[in-house]
């Protein structure tokens, strides 16, 4: 280990460790990156830059992955030539290429065991921030920064401060990790994390499986989070059982600063839905106002894993299996895996004679770049993690983000529904 | 020292990045200058339309939340914008912002209205904007470190061409 002194927050050790000094909240470092992720929405722009900074090779290729998540499939002759773009310089470069519907970036990180424990990982995407659950540091940077990692292996940071936020008491039945995750942005705020890391603590982290953990990783950026931070655990140690490289717990000091200390109680929560235009307009459902749903798509880095249908299907099977009339239900898996898992296991073939239309794994509908868009004045509900005006490509239509139970709740009622309804 | 007077464009707080530039035109073209007629368009249609070069940008809190694509910075620049005043950035934006040369100002925006004229002045000592019509004046400190090296430079591109690497500060 490199110089780190006792008193030190996760993402200090991590930042530490990968610049070889020690770094203390607010110190500027320049840090060693394990892991590199580009997406077809941010790679060909990073290719354009990797060129115009001189660049020839990358630094080193095997810490480099590029996943065809956002044009998922290619809809268009641009975005076609994105992919192409990305093909072209990967093969030249050696760089690994999720191709379409292999899945979203962060997802394939973490379910392929690329994002291990104490690793620095930085991703031309916002949502890298979910691989904070497997115990690391990942962030989000723009195309430039993906240019500069790819051409030096480094980025520069400022350190953050950490602000601890402690998972306390036991949620009841039928308030999911959305719901949880949801309170979290409510509680901080849209920006209320801004430039800070999170840090999850607290005696009821052990009830959060790795999927529940990457649901409030990634919702943490809708607060503005830097980063979201969880320790290494018997729940991580699950996950991480099936790969060769398991990487480095790294946990926090007995006496670490943080700048903030933030208790979330779990026991009063209930089921929730974040209002149009924003990810912290969070009410319990049972107090949202009377609303017909037209769309409902279950899918994302935030809801689009196999647990996520399971809850969603058991939710549509308990409530008898039948889509409200005029209701689309939208079902995009968040990998290959995924899909393959629910394939196998029938839930997709139930959701299809249900009357879903079932689209190849990726981003899907979540940013309108692909998939179903909304007509018209439509209300949606999703278990994605933004809804901001025009974010599915229809500035006319509304967004209600929920938990995969709320949102098959909605399917068979056509309107928010409180989805222990269907308990 | 560099200065600068432009007219106020008066936005809100939690200005994310899809509505500076929709991720559904992103997906058509990474052409700035096409890009830039829809600048802001989910904010104001007309928006983009009215930009004048030298325009300066003033929103709330959170400018640049959600998405760091990088495009919402290169389309602003496009647009002919060089100075965005917020009262906080989303650190992606913030950090696009500077590797492309596009000066983000941290500092209280509450007073400022659609119009007024306002003036920013940078040397070794800081920033100073002044909005000309309160007459309040705001002196923020310079951008240190390896950020401050970078938009001294034009931007991450010419930063690297020079350094070839992230060259330690301190
Ligand atoms: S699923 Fe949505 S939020 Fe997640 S990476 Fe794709 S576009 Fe971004």
């Amino acid at each position: 280990m490199t110089a780190s002194t006792p008193t030190q927050t996760i993402s200090e050790k991590i930042l530490s460790a990968k610049s070889g000094r020690t770094a203390r909240a607010g110190d500027v470092v320049v840090c060693d990156v394990d892991l590199v992720l580009g997406t077809d929405a941010s790679a060909p722009m990073a290719i354009g830059y990797f060129e115009r900074m001189g660049g020839t090779r990358v630094h080193d290729a095997s810490r480099v992955v590029f996943a065809l998540d956002h044009y998922s499939p290619p809809s268009s002759a641009a975005t076609k030539g994105f992919h192409d773009q990305v093909r072209a310089f990967a093969e030249k470069q050696g760089v690994r290429v999720y191709e379409i519907g292999e899945g979203i970036s962060h997802q394939i990180a973490v379910e392929r065991g690329l994002a291990h424990p104490g690793m620095l990982i930085v991703g031309a995407d916002s949502h890298t921030v979910t691989c904070g659950a497997v115990n690391a540091f990942a962030t989000g940077v723009g195309s430039s920064d993906l240019a500069a990692a790819m051409l030096t292996g480094q980025l520069w940071f400022r350190a953050p401060q950490t602000i601890r936020v402690a998972l306390v008491g036991s949620r009841a039945a039928g308030v999911a990790a959305k719901d949880v995750a949801l309170a979290m942005v409510s509680l901080l705020g849209s920006g209320g994390a801004e430039y800070h890391a999170l840090e999850f603590t607290g005696p009821s982290v052990q009830d959060f499986s790795l999927d529940d953990r990457l649901v409030l990783s990634n919702l943490a950026v809708e607060a503005g989070a830097k980063a979201a931070v969880w320790e290494a655990d018997a729940v991580l140690e699950t996950h991480l059982a099936r790969f060769a490289d398991r990487g480095d717990a790294v946990s926090a000091d007995q006496g670490a600063l943080y700048v903030r200390d933030v208790v979330l109680d779990l026991s009063p929560l209930v089921p929730t839905v974040a209002l149009p235009h924003l990810p912290e307009n969070v009410v319990p459902i049972s107090r949202a106002p009377e609303t017909p749903i037209h769309m409902v798509f279950l899918g994302t880095c935030t809801g689009g894993r196999v647990a996520d249908y399971h809850e969603a299907l058991a939710v549509l099977e308990r409530g008898g299996g039948k889509l409200a009339k005029g209701v689309h239900l939208v079902v995009t898996p968040a990998s290959s895996e995924v899909e393959r898992e629910l394939a196998a296991d029938g839930t997709l073939v139930k959701l299809a004679r249900m009357g879903a239309t079932i689209t190849m794994p990726g981003c899907g509908a979540c940013c309108g770049t692909s998939g179903v868009v909304p007509s018209d004045g439509m209300n949606v509900i999703s278990t994605a993690n933004r809804n901001f005006k025009a974010r599915m490509g229809n500035a006319t239509a509304s967004i209600y983000l929920a938990s995969p139970a709320a949102c098959a709740a909605a399917a068979l009622t056509g309107r928010l529904t409180d989805p222990r309804l269907f308990a | 020292m560099t200065s600068h007077r432009g007219r106020a464009r008066r936005l809100g707080d939690d200005i994310n990045t899809d509505y500076i530039i929709a991720s559904t035109r992103k997906k058509e073209t990474l052409d700035e200058k096409i890009l830039k007629q829809y600048l802001l368009e989910a904010v104001d249609p007309g928006f983009a339309a009215s930009v004048r070069a030298g325009d300066v940008l003033v929103a709330g809190a959170n400018f640049g939340c959600g998405s760091a694509m990088e495009v919402a910075a290169t389309v602003v620049l496009a647009a002919g914008i060089q100075i965005v005043l917020a009262k906080s950035f989303a650190r992606s934006f913030y950090r696009n912002a500077i590797n492309n040369g596009l000066l983000p100002i941290e500092c209280d925006t509450s007073d400022i209205l659609e119009g007024d004229t306002i003036s920013v002045e940078s040397d070794t000592s800081g920033t100073t904007v002044v909005d000309e019509r309160t007459g309040r004046r705001e002196l923020r400190p310079p951008l240190g470190g390896i950020a401050g090296e970078i938009l001294a430079a034009g931007g991450l591109v010419p930063y690297l061409k020079r350094e070839r690497r992230f060259v330690s500060t301190t």
